[in-house]
């Protein structure tokens, strides 16, 4: 390499640069543009109601129009009534922000976090009326994203009695459509258990 | 064994059982990918539009040009984009980044790195995320491949006038014959699965309680897809794959984990054809795989476990983790985009076990080598692989060989150099950081949790990973700019090093294999680069662990 001098190493970087750019420019149209349009193409004409976002009406049938929309049935709303389950914490914005969905990132020895978590499992045992060695996990940990839509079987187990109350229905009703609303392990073995509180919320609801 | 453990271990291996059924055909694919002397008729159409000559021979001074060239204005154009983000269409009123922001990010972006200091939902439109973002998660993760393929054309070619290839053309195969194909099909599968694909704004909504909500849009399975199959890790939106939008069952879930395994579990099948010796390819899959595994068991077992102070408040460790995939499927994830230099995240990272956290950074300490990025992986394996030989050429005193070719003291020193320059940069980075103001004012946490912090972010930024310990406020100019250089440094100084050694090598006439030879194929060969992969980085890295993950486990 001894005869290349600075200026002629230069002269090629331009000259390759310009080589690049004009592959750049074609791959943006080819990846930026086709690529994207075309699987949004598939995807509103195969899976419409998955590609608009999962989105529910109030009686809990889908639709693909956000005007009549009350949520997506993946993306978890505050429910704070007394008739409604209640989602898992949240740390997005101030709480189900979807312009801002965040875990807290606090660290697993923060002590500002385990006082949150015992704050949490007082609050919840209180308003389940459940002991709290009773209170599982997800009720008391924000979630990864701060808009999980599920919480587990054993955290909804605990608040079918207060929902029951609230809406004057038998606690063997509304078992029954948590029982509904709930999935088990993907192909069996794939996640977790969970049961979806928004379409649970919506169902009950429109029953009742 | 409990229920739990025996359905991560179930899920554990309905990944391997599809990696294993698409090992063999994809290497074979990817082999004749890039050995074929064939153009399509569109790819020649396509090379006359750029003007570049698909089938000149490049010496790896040329390719390494190309490379740079490519890169270069590939930064220069999404800096552009994202600074007048608000003059471009489908921008859903979005103001441009400020330039030490859009700095960081064309960097992050275009080293394959996706480093992200911003939120997705509240900062980018849809047109800088598919025109801009997307674009570098396929190139970026070709160019890996490229110099991958060079230098296991260095390798397997002999006398060549330091030839290894055409970028041109290597770069328009990766994307066009393998990234872009697989990257429509698994688009589908997830939309399938619930992942959105619009291009509608974000869109107010009235909740069941009366709330507002943002509804929202945005080509993300397009993007989602090749973000885990090019192991880039840039997520649509701030939660990434923990976001439901982007990832929204455990069935996506394992189609994600898979994409993000895919390429660099099989291009060491690709290697070992090319090379002429599949077994040589057995050997370097053996020790991702080993090593992955072992990092998984660990993580999984300390996830499940769940030890430190919130997580036995709570009763699990399931602070920051989504309830569909639980522990077993986060920990699988965290494994698996740390191995890679994906980066992608279905849970926070900083909100892990102590160990597991420990576990993850560890993972990309390795130097994102088991399996590693797409392309990056093999070529930092084949790299670690010259110093197993050379230190066991040291031991019986022979000069050391690796697939016929001699390792002299040149290729020894730009093997050095490669092994020096990402702890360089991890651990100088660390240091500069902790003892200057506008680095310290970004930790979040105090005590040895904020060092991991940190520590996290430089390895993550210098091995092109691009996952943080979220805590850490890295949306600051000392972060942005600081994290730019690490990531521009750790991609591009060991691409230039490793180009330099394809050089020499196809330069080399081949030695042919005599008695005294080291089999470089067999279970000892392996297991002893696998053992030189952790000492290098036991050395270079115990002082600064110690003082952040392992005195966090031990507390």
């Amino acid at each position: 390499m001894a005869s290349t001098t600075v200026a002629s190493d230069l002269a090629a970087l331009t000259r390759h640069s310009l080589a690049g750019l004009r592959m750049l420019l074609v791959f943006t149209l080819l990846l930026g543009l086709a690529y994207p349009l075309a699987a949004t193409a598939v995807g509103q004409v195969a899976f419409p109601w998955q590609a608009d976002g999962s989105l529910v009406r109030s009686d809990g049938t889908h639709t693909t129009d956000r005007s009549e929309a009350v949520g997506s049935a993946l993306v978890a709303q505050g429910f704070e009534g007394v008739e409604y389950f209640h989602p898992r914490p949240s740390a997005a914005g101030d709480g189900y922000d979807t312009s801002a969905s965040a875990a807290s990132n606090l660290g697993p020895l923060n002590p500002d976090l385990v006082a949150t978590i015992e704050e949490r499992k007082a609050a919840v045992a209180e308003l389940e009326g459940v002991d709290p060695a009773d209170v599982p996990a997800d009720a008391v940990t924000a979630s990864g994203s701060g808009l999980d839509p599920h919480i587990s079987p054993e955290y909804a187990a605990i608040q079918v009695a207060r929902v029951a109350e609230a809406r004057g229905l038998s606690v063997a009703d509304v078992e029954a459509a948590v029982a509904e609303h709930t999935a088990g392990r993907d192909l069996g073995v794939l996640g977790e258990p969970r049961v979806n509180v928004l379409e649970l919320n919506l169902a009950l609801d429109d029953a009742h | 064994m409990s229920t739990p453990v025996l359905v991560a271990v179930a899920q554990v291996l309905v990944l391997l059982a599809l990696l294993a059924a698409v090992h063999a055909p994809l290497g074979a694919y990817m082999a004749r990918v890039y050995s074929s002397p064939k153009h399509l008729r569109a790819e020649r159409l396509w090379y006359r539009l750029v003007r570049v000559d698909p089938d000149a021979e490049q010496r790896w001074t040329t390719y390494l040009m190309s490379l740079l060239g490519f890169s270069l204005v590939s930064v220069l154009f999404l800096y552009g984009m994202l600074r007048l983000q608000a003059y471009l269409p489908w921008s859903l009123g979005f103001t441009g980044f400020d330039p030490a922001g859009a700095w960081n990010t064309a960097v992050s972006f275009v080293t394959n790195t996706n480093w992200q200091w911003y939120s997705g939902e509240a900062a980018a439109g849809h047109l800088v995320q598919m025109a801009g973002l997307a674009v570098q998660n396929f190139v970026s993760a070709a160019v890996g491949m490229a110099v991958a393929i060079a230098l296991v054309r260095g390798f397997a070619r002999s006398g060549t006038d330091a030839r290894v290839g055409n970028f041109w053309s290597d770069l328009t195969r990766g994307v066009t014959r393998i990234l872009l194909p697989l990257s429509l099909v698994a688009a589908v599968l997830l939309m399938a699965g619930g992942v959105i694909q619009n291009l509608d704004p974000h869109t107010a909504i009235t909740t069941v309680e009366g709330a507002t909500q943002q509804s929202l849009g945005g080509p993300v399975a397009s993007q989602e897809v090749i973000k885990e199959l090019g192991t880039n890790g840039g997520g649509f939106f701030n939660a990434n794959s923990g976001h439901p939008l982007e990832n929204p069952t455990p069935f996506t879930n394992l189609v994600e984990i898979f994409l993000i395994l895919l390429i660099p579990f099989t291009l060491p099948r690709t290697f070992g054809i090319l090379v002429g010796d599949k077994r040589q390819g057995w050997a370097i899959l053996g020790v991702m795989g080993g090593l992955a595994l072992a990092s998984l068991v660990l993580t999984t077992w300390a996830e499940m476990a769940g030890p430190g102070a919130a997580p036995q408040a709570a009763g699990a460790a399931m602070e920051g983790k989504e309830t569909r995939f639980g522990l077993a499927g986060s920990a699988l994830f965290a494994v698996a985009t740390t191995a890679t230099s994906t980066g992608a995240v279905n849970a926070s990272h900083d909100s892990l076990t102590a160990p597991g956290g420990g576990l993850v950074l560890f993972n990309m300490l390795l130097g994102e080598i088991a399996p590693g990025g797409v392309g990056a992986g093999l070529y930092g394996m084949l790299v670690l692989a010259v110093v197993a030989v050379f230190i066991a050429g040291l031991m019986v005193g022979r000069t050391p060989e690796y697939l016929g070719k001699k390792i002299g003291r040149q290729e020894m020193t730009l093997v050095a150099l490669y092994v020096l320059t990402t702890p360089a940069l991890v651990l100088v980075g660390t240091a500069a950081a902790v003892v200057v103001e506008p680095g310290l004012v970004g930790i979040q946490e105090s005590g040895p949790h904020g060092l991991s912090e940190v520590l996290y972010a430089f390895a993550s930024a210098a091995n092109n990973n691009g996952s943080a310990f979220g805590g850490l406020t890295s949306g600051t100019p000392f972060y942005e700019v600081t994290q730019g250089l690490a990531m521009l440094a750790g991609r591009f100084v060991p691409i230039a090093l490793v180009l330099a050694l394809a050089g020499r090598l196809a330069s080399q006439t081949a030695v042919p294999a005599t008695s005294g030879t080291l089999p470089t194929h067999r279970p000892l060969f392996a297991g002893m680069l696998a053992t030189v992969a952790i000492i290098v980085v036991g050395l270079t890295f115990i002082p600064v662990l110690s003082l952040g993950p392992v005195v966090e486990s031990l507390s």
